[in-house]
């Protein structure tokens, strides 16, 4: 696990640790593209949207790999999270909104996107990918 | 330095951003922010975003695209895209997005598509 400082920089520096990782396990382009794109949009959030950019949290980072599947793990440490209070930025009435779509393409391109509300607080987001 | 870099040309009385870089979270969405409201500072509002060197786009970047759209649409005028890569045209198919812009695969269709 690394853990990383709540600030936008940690999204390059995580997304750096995913190309290193995924290059080792010798995937395609298009499978690093899937996994930078999850890393970067997760971190993105749990830098703004779970610490809020309180230099006092971390943002922890898990990457593995079990049978050809990678798994993401990316832990906040802020106030928790639903991720079906989110609105859907696909609607209508939400497609000129500014923000909102991270999730959307953390779903679009893993496998399986799950959040937990960890016990001593803060959310864990959960990612897979096989190749 | 910088992720992205902006230049700016001019065809008749339409403005075209060449874009080249990274459009991301941090300085990349930024820049893009401010080279808008530049335009529209001056009173250029028929932008067309040459987005065909930008290797990566993500979420915060198609959030200023939008931004950016309805900042010009605000003013009266209209933002249009030219030549999308495969990826930001899959970010935007994801997104419906698609729906909303105007694209182009080549600029003269991109410029008269003013008159």
């Amino acid at each position: 696990m690394t853990s990383l400082p709540s600030r936008i920089e940690s999204v390059d520096t995580a997304a750096e640790m995913a190309a290193e990782f995924v290059k080792a396990g010798g995937h395609g382009d298009e499978f690093a593209y899937a996994i930078d794109l999850a890393v970067r949009e997760s971190i993105a959030n749990a830098v703004k949207h779970g610490n809020k950019f309180d230099e006092n949290k971390n943002v922890d980072l898990t990457l593995s790999e079990s049978e050809g599947n990678v798994e993401i793990l990316v832990r906040d440490h802020g106030a928790g999270f639903s991720p079906e209070e989110i609105p859907d930025p696909t609607d209508p009435e939400n497609l000129l909104k500014a923000s909102g779509r991270g999730i959307l393409f953390m779903r679009s391109f893993m496998d399986v996107v799950e959040w937990e509300n960890a016990e001593d607080g803060g959310v864990i987001v959960r990612m897979r990918k096989g190749s | 330095m910088s992720d992205i870099t902006i230049s700016e040309r001019q065809a008749g009385d339409v403005t075209i951003l060449d874009l080249s870089g990274k459009v991301t979270i941090g300085e990349g969405s930024v820049a893009l922010r401010n080279a808008i409201r530049k335009l529209l500072g001056d009173g250029k509002n028929k932008i067309v975003l040459n987005l065909g060197n930008v290797g990566y786009i993500d979420s915060s970047g198609i959030g200023e695209l939008v931004s950016s759209f309805t900042a010009v649409k605000k003013e009266g005028g209209t933002l249009k895209l030219l030549h999308l890569t495969q990826k930001i045209q899959d970010l935007l198919a994801i997104t419906k997005l698609l729906t909303v812009f105007d694209t182009f695969d080549d600029e003269a269709s991109a410029l008269s598509s003013f008159d």
